[in-house]
């Protein structure tokens, strides 16, 4: 056994018998991060006191029309539409963006024709085109000789929306998509071609689940801009969310309470449609890292389950 | 192989190269290159950076097109069919009917980062050839064996080494079954402990009488596998022959300057 006393005379791996002073360690104060908070707790309470007791937001009505027959048939309306809108949106995005890497000029221009026309003029603008559509073309053949439809029957208020949008959409669409496409190493693209694997089997089953990684996070933004923007199709009289909301405050003159109505489903279905982005994104982001972080459901079942109360504090009583 | 499947690719090489031209713009790489490659045997193709090593390589399968000259694979015109005095470029399809018998492996692995291991080798044989699922995954399992990474089917790639991702690689060419395998450099992107791995797997598969064409800088590699050391540079060959007299005793000033660089 080794003499500590003694000066080793051999390397050692730990230092014998030598005493250290103990200091406690005491974090740097950030005196500014309580100032700041005080100030915005202050404005916060400032803005609840003034929602809770200006009358004129009335209160009771909004509680009275939240589930009202009419709000509640509006955004089935505002779902469908954003559903119908974004699933054209997606596959015209793919379509033109396929279209706008070909090597032929002219279907490659003819697609960024596409894009810059509808991303180069107001969605509203569209909209209303395509509801006066019969002014331009008071009968529709499809150039078959002898069909004669009547514009003003098939361009119904929901076809109108349904075209604007969904035309609108697909340009925008296109460009995620492309950016997508062009985000996946062009190795990939030779590694297919090299096991003799065609190009559209390589685009289909090699380039675009990978691009997804780099689609799905701006489309889910999409989705949530689109179930807003839905809301522009009320001046082409389709009873969405807004327009019915807009009925109802004609009659009653309740206009800031049904507003308020409106807005409130707006944000409860825009908060959920981002919780399933966040799922969607983690689910493509299959092979990108080597461990995904855990979800918000995952660490708060691992705080509850944790049996170790130390564990839980960082190790402080 | 069988000696009646030899003699009967004797007559014609497994790849013939006929004059092959290849411009980059007003950049001359491929200069008239002439090459056989007899089935069975493994070629290394060593050079100098932009001799044209790589370019060649992937002109073999058709990854890059050519601008004069001709090429066969296996005794069928690669890419391009003789009208008159045209070379017309082939269809999509035939070209992809032709890489299925040519395996390649790259400088950077490329595997595809959204599948596993096993899904990598199963998904061109499926897809491709149009096998059976439970064909091509027997196969593949006993590839990944064969590389050394049957533990592994279940990985993604980027959970693998490079060295490993090198030998899936490998081996997802070889689950097509391919008679040609190419090479592009596939050690040059690996940290030095991880190459011989690598090296080992692909001597294997020269020992089971594959016919390969390896761009490489692994001049030991080449003096030990090769049944033949191609030099090239501008384009060119410059220098051919067994690896002993090709690396072991250059003639050519230019070899005995690149060997002395690389040593």
């Amino acid at each position: 056994m080794t003499d500590l006393t003694k000066t080793p005379e051999k390397t050692t791996f730990t230092s014998p018998g030598r005493t250290r002073d103990h200091y406690t360690v005491v974090k740097a104060k950030h005196p500014g991060r309580w100032v700041s908070a005080a100030i915005i707790a202050v404005f916060a309470v400032l803005m609840a006191r003034s929602v809770a007791t200006n009358p004129r937001f009335g209160w009771e009505t909004v509680g009275l029309y939240l589930r009202e027959v009419s709000i509640v048939q509006g955004i089935a309306v505002t779902l469908e539409l954003t559903a119908v809108c974004m699933a054209i949106g997606i596959v015209l995005g793919v379509v033109v963006a396929v279209l706008r890497l070909s090597p032929n000029p002219v279907v490659r221009t003819a697609a960024f024709a596409y894009v810059n026309f509808f991303r180069g003029t107001p969605v509203l603008v569209q909209l209303l085109f395509w509801y006066n559509l019969a002014a331009l073309y008071p009968t529709v053949s499809f150039g078959i000789p002898g069909v004669a439809l009547d514009a003003n029957a098939i361009i119904t208020p929901m076809f109108a929306a349904i075209l604007g949008l969904g035309l609108n959409q697909g340009a925008y669409m296109s460009e995620i998509v492309r950016a997508g496409i062009l985000s996946v190493d062009h190795g990939q693209v030779e590694a297919a071609g090299a096991l003799g694997i065609n190009k559209l089997q390589t685009m289909r089953r090699i380039v675009l689940p990978q691009a997804m990684r780099v689609i799905i996070p701006p489309t889910g933004n999409e989705t949530i801009g689109m179930l807003k923007t839905t809301a522009l199709v009320s001046v082409i009289s389709v009873p969405e969310l807004l327009y019915s909301s807009q009925i109802i405050y004609a009659r009653n003159f309740q206009t800031i309470p049904l507003l308020m109505v409106a807005s409130i489903w707006y944000i409860v279905v825009t908060s959920i449609l981002s919780i399933g982005q966040y799922y969607l994104e983690r689910r493509f982001a299959k092979g990108g890292q080597r461990n995904l972080p855990l979800t918000p459901l995952q660490k708060l079942t691992l705080f509850f389950n944790t049996h170790d109360r130390l564990a839980r504090k960082g190790g402080k009583l | 192989m069988t000696a009646a499947e030899n003699t009967t690719v004797r007559a014609a090489p497994m790849v013939r190269a006929d004059g092959i031209v290849k411009n980059y713009g007003k950049l001359n790489v491929l200069d008239g290159l002439d090459l056989e490659v007899d089935a069975g045997e493994v070629v290394c193709l060593i050079g100098p950076s932009g001799s044209g090593k790589s370019t060649f390589l992937r002109c073999i399968n058709h990854l890059e097109g050519i601008d004069g000259g001709r090429m066969w694979v296996d005794g069928k015109a690669m890419g391009y069919d003789i009208k008159g005095t045209r070379l017309h470029e082939q269809k999509e399809s035939r070209i992809c009917r032709s890489r299925t018998g040519i395996g390649m492996v790259f400088q950077h692995f490329n595997l595809f980062p959204h599948m596993t291991v096993l899904e990598n080798l199963v998904e061109a044989p499926r897809l491709v050839l149009g096998e059976k699922k439970s064909v091509v995954v027997q196969r593949a399992l006993e590839l990944l064996e064969k590389v050394g990474l049957a533990e592994k089917a279940g990985a993604f790639p980027r959970q693998l080494s490079g060295g490993q991702q090198q030998r899936v690689a490998i081996a997802r060419a070889l689950c097509m079954q391919p008679k040609l395998m190419l090479f592009d450099e596939p050690t040059s992107a690996l940290d030095p402990e991880l190459v011989g791995d690598v090296l080992k797997v692909m001597k294997d598969l020269a020992l089971s009488g594959m016919t390969m064409v390896v761009v490489t800088h692994e001049m030991n590699f080449a003096r030990d596998v090769a049944d033949r050391v191609v030099f090239m540079a501008d384009g060119r060959i410059v220098e051919q022959g067994p690896a002993r007299y090709v690396i072991t005793n250059p003639q050519h000033e230019r070899t005995k300057a690149f060997l002395s660089s690389v040593r």
